[in-house]
């Protein structure tokens, strides 16, 4: 715990000096070594204080819950941190990414111009965003919770609007700002009447779950809903996800990697931890079935549609965004399961489902920053991210893209790496479907399960498109033609996700043991359900282990086949030739796939769901002269229910302006009237 | 003395109505000192001997002929043109006084602290004052309003008077403030600026 709080200091000391260095650049004229010091100064200290994070989640026995209070000024609640398994879990990424992003960041923004940006404020607001997102997960107190979770969704919109000379940016951060505030809303609701019922705000004390163990099943649904909301809003949640699809394509790659790895994560963490405040341990019946069934629900829907979304984008930030919607629907698929479980009295779906969103969780965080980050260097040595303009980027910057092979395997499940672990349990328990009583309800879990299927093939779909078109082939434009490749010193940043990556897989059995312990902590499992936690944890555990090991002995032999092959071509002169064309003379660039390309068969089946415009002329007649097709996926969402829904508010705010009239007389009045009216109402009851 | 008193309240009752009903600013002023020495008489019935004199020179002559000066000075209309009909705001008058009656069997009071009526009239007095403010348009009778309003609240402490004093002198100096400041350069300056006091110009200021 000593070690955490010396984190949470360091951050907080860095982050106080970034603010001083920022305050001095926008006072006098930035020079070029204040920024340089900068620069320096925060990654250092965040690097630092991510360290002594991690030893501080890592040292001691996984199981130990400690907890400390701290001198606190406020009338209500209580300065009270704590680590739990559940803590601990959802810090890895932070503290992993956070290192790894500030590294990043460092090397990419070493070059921009002082008077562009002021680079000790965005490292201010790094800083503090780190530091809120680990007060988020390590809060044991409601008061402070929320004060975390202000400070994690308020940092962001600073470091999304870094590059704001761009219209589109700030619009972006904007959309961010209003997500945020509206999923805060929820948030603040459900605390408070938390409060109001309990009358305590640990949630230490509430989490034993006397609080609500008497209280109206409407009331627990209500609150059920508002975290659903809250917390949704968080993750990106459909119908909530609007703001993200927006947000990481703006942002700088290093701080879209720490927001969709580790901050959007807190989303999961809010919901698994107020389903522990709202179910007591040990009491099953707490939880109606629909909870679980709506997550479910809400999660496959999500995950579909993020990954059509993701198919239909041409923008490769906005792909991995959609991507990252997709990924926490499975995370909340895996809840549902686990609730279904409680509800309908199944242990091993209980297990399973809450391991699976655990460990999906943990593996997203390191293949969504590695992902983020490669799309970085791109953006940085071509100048952009559009995948037209992109293709052959293998050849120019050969490291970077290994790294993102390396990162869309794992992402696409392909089972020795490491996305395969999460969503073979997840799998695995939704395959408990016909233990289900009824066939109401084995149906729809076997419905779910292909659900599952079909994202998890589409998502090799998505991303053997967005690693083809970016990297493969022949470069489409100028941008991909003239690289500035990056120096192969300034990757380094890149070799903790992608160990990860690796790692994850080989590992897979341990994680799963890790986030096993977790769940069977955080999830308000009864006791005498433990012979069978155990008999099902070694029943995955041993597939997980065979797994790895067919996959490493895969591994092991590609290996050797290359280094054979290595060996017997030296000595020989190997030639490269253009690919042999079909016979046509003229090859071009242009000839290639394109993005629209690769998706188009897809669209001709899910264009009504992914809500897809597309504009072609196809190719007719025997000697053609033109053709062309155009998608496009713009979110029907933002223009279909968000916009008009906040458009009808503001017409209300300006009805409402008619009572803000200029007569000064008429001021007095409702003065005199409210003056009156509450006499009456005071004194005549 | 306790008819003298009661006399007294029925005059100030009275007198607000009529500065409800009075159509010219000149008739208005002229109330409003009536007014004034209307609270003297009361200050004097209580044996404030000082007080009453202080305030039979400042709201008896001193603010009603600032105000006349003022209205002699501006080169403006003197009607009062009010925004209701003025049965209307009598109307609203009436049912302040009733209003206040009702309050005063409401209010918990420590009971002996007010002499029998005298909640009511100051109550009466607030709620015309307002009612003034709210209902003419001229800038000048919105001050008039204020300054009635402000009687009103002067003769609700007038039982607290003996415990501080020094709370009554001060809202003495605040009239003669409200005096100075308001009718000698406030409105100066609104006339040049609007080239009227109708406080209707006032509404292109809003954002």
């Amino acid at each position: 715990m000593e070690l955490f709080l010396a984190a949470l200091g360091v951050l907080l000391a860095a982050a106080l000096a970034t603010a001083i260095l920022a305050i001095i650049a926008a006072i006098r004229p930035p020079g070029a070594s204040a920024s340089a010091w900068a620069n320096r100064l925060g990654p250092s200290g965040a690097a630092v204080a991510c360290l002594l994070g991690l030893a501080a989640v890592l040292q001691g026995p996984w199981d130990a819950i400690l907890a400390i209070s701290l001198p606190w000024g406020l009338p209500i609640g209580t300065c009270t941190l704590g680590l739990d398994p559940l803590s601990r879990l959802f810090l890895l990424p932070v503290f992993g990414l956070g290192m790894t992003c500030a590294f990043s960041g460092g090397l990419s923004l070493r070059h921009s111009l002082p008077q562009e940006h002021n680079l000790a404020a965005h490292w201010f607001f790094y800083l503090l965003l780190l530091l809120g997102m680990a007060l988020v997960m390590s809060a044991r107190d409601t008061v402070l919770f929320i004060l975390a979770w202000e400070v994690m969704s308020l940092a962001p919109f600073f470091l999304i609007d870094f590059n704001d000379g761009d219209s589109k940016v700030r619009d972006a951060s904007w959309v961010y700002l209003i997500a945020a505030h509206l999923g805060a809303v929820a948030l603040i609701a459900f605390f408070a009447l938390f409060w109001q019922v309990t009358g305590t705000t640990g949630l230490e004390a509430l989490q034993s779950g006397e609080g609500l163990r008497h209280a109206d099943p409407l009331l627990r649904s209500s609150l059920f809903v508002l975290a659903l909301l809250g917390f949704g809003a968080k993750a990106g949640l459909a119908p909530l996800h609007v703001w993200l699809p927006e947000a990481h394509p703006a942002a700088p790659s290093h701080v879209s990697a720490l927001l969709s790895g580790a901050m959007i994560n807190a989303g999961l963490y809010g919901m698994l931890r107020s389903l522990s405040l709202l179910c007591a341990p040990g009491d099953l019946s707490a939880a109606p079935e629909w909870w679980g069934w709506s997550l479910l629900l809400l999660g496959l829907a999500t995950g579909l549609m993020g990954i059509l979304k993701a198919m239909a984008q041409d923008n490769l930030k906005r792909m991995l965004a959609y991507s990252s919607v997709e990924n926490m629907g499975l995370m909340f698929m895996g809840v549902g399961v686990g609730l279904v479980g409680l509800s309908v009295y199944n242990h091993d779906m209980v297990l399973l489902g809450f391991v699976g969103a655990l460990i999906h969780m943990l593996n997203h965080a390191g293949f969504k920053g590695l992902l983020f980050l490669c799309a970085g260097e791109v953006l940085h040595a071509t100048g952009t991210v559009r995948m037209g303009h992109l293709g052959g980027l293998q050849r120019s910057m050969p490291l970077v893209a290994w790294a993102f092979a390396l990162g869309a395997a794992s992402i696409a499940c392909l089972p020795p790496l490491s996305g395969f672990a999460g969503e073979f349990v997840l799998a695995v328990s939704m395959l408990q479907a016909p233990a289900l009583p009824g066939l109401e309800r084995q149906i729809p879990l076997f419905l779910t399960l292909g659900g599952l299927a079909l994202i998890s093939g589409l998502a090799a779909a998505l991303y053997a498109k967005a690693y083809g078109i970016t990297f493969l082939g022949q470069p489409r434009s100028a941008f991909s033609a003239n690289v500035h490749a990056p120096k192969p010193v300034t990757l380094w940043p890149l070799a903790l996700p992608a160990l990860t990556c690796v790692l994850g897989g080989f590992c897979a059995p341990w994680t799963f043991s890790l986030a096993s312990w977790t769940a069977a902590q955080a999830t308000p499992l009864p006791q005498e359900f433990l012979p069978q936690r155990l008999e099902v944890w070694s029943r995955i555990y041993e597939s997980l282990s065979m797994i790895a090991l067919w996959g490493g002995i895969l591994l092991g032999v590609s290996l050797i086949l290359l280094l054979l092959r290595a060996a017997l071509l030296r000595g020989r002169a190997v030639r490269r030739e253009p690919t042999w064309g079909c016979g046509f003379q003229a090859g071009t660039a242009r000839i290639q796939y394109t993005d629209g390309a690769f998706s188009e068969p897809l669209a001709r089946v899910f264009a009504p769901l992914m809500g897809l415009r597309r504009q072609s002329s196809p190719i007719s007649g025997l000697f053609a002269n033109s053709a062309c097709l155009y998608l496009a996926a713009p979110d029907r969402l933002r223009s279909g229910l968000f916009t008009p829904l906040f458009e009808l508010v503001l017409r209300v705010c300006d009805a409402c302006k008619i009572i803000q009239h200029g007569k000064i007389h008429l001021y007095i009045l409702y003065i005199l009237v409210t003056l009156i009216a509450l006499l009456v109402w005071g004194l005549g009851a | 003395m306790n008819t003298l008193f009661a006399t007294l309240i029925f005059l100030i009752l009275v007198n607000n109505i009529l500065l409800l009903a009075a159509f010219r600013l000149p008739s208005l002023i002229r109330l409003i000192a009536f007014q004034g020495i209307c609270l003297a008489a009361l200050l004097f019935c209580e044996q404030h001997l000082l007080l009453a004199c202080a305030v039979l020179l400042i709201k008896g002559l001193l603010l009603p002929g600032l105000l006349l000066r003022t209205i002699k000075r501006l080169p403006i209309n003197t009607d009062l043109r009010p925004r209701l009909h003025q049965g209307l705001g009598i109307v609203a008058g009436m049912t302040g006084l009733i209003f206040a009656l009702w309050l005063e069997t409401r209010l918990a009071i420590q009971p002996g602290l007010f002499p029998p009526l005298l909640l009511p009239a100051g109550l009466t007095t607030l709620f015309c004052g307002l009612i003034l403010v709210v209902g003419r348009s001229t800038a000048l009778a919105q001050v008039m309003g204020y300054l009635v309003a402000e009687n009103g609240i002067f003769v609700l402490g007038i039982p607290l008077m003996s415990a501080n004093t020094v709370w009554f002198e001060l809202a003495l100096l605040l009239d003669i403030f409200v005096a100075v400041f308001v009718m000698g350069i406030a409105i100066n300056h609104i006339v040049e600026t609007f080239e009227s006091i109708d406080v209707d110009g006032f509404r292109s200021l809003r954002d």
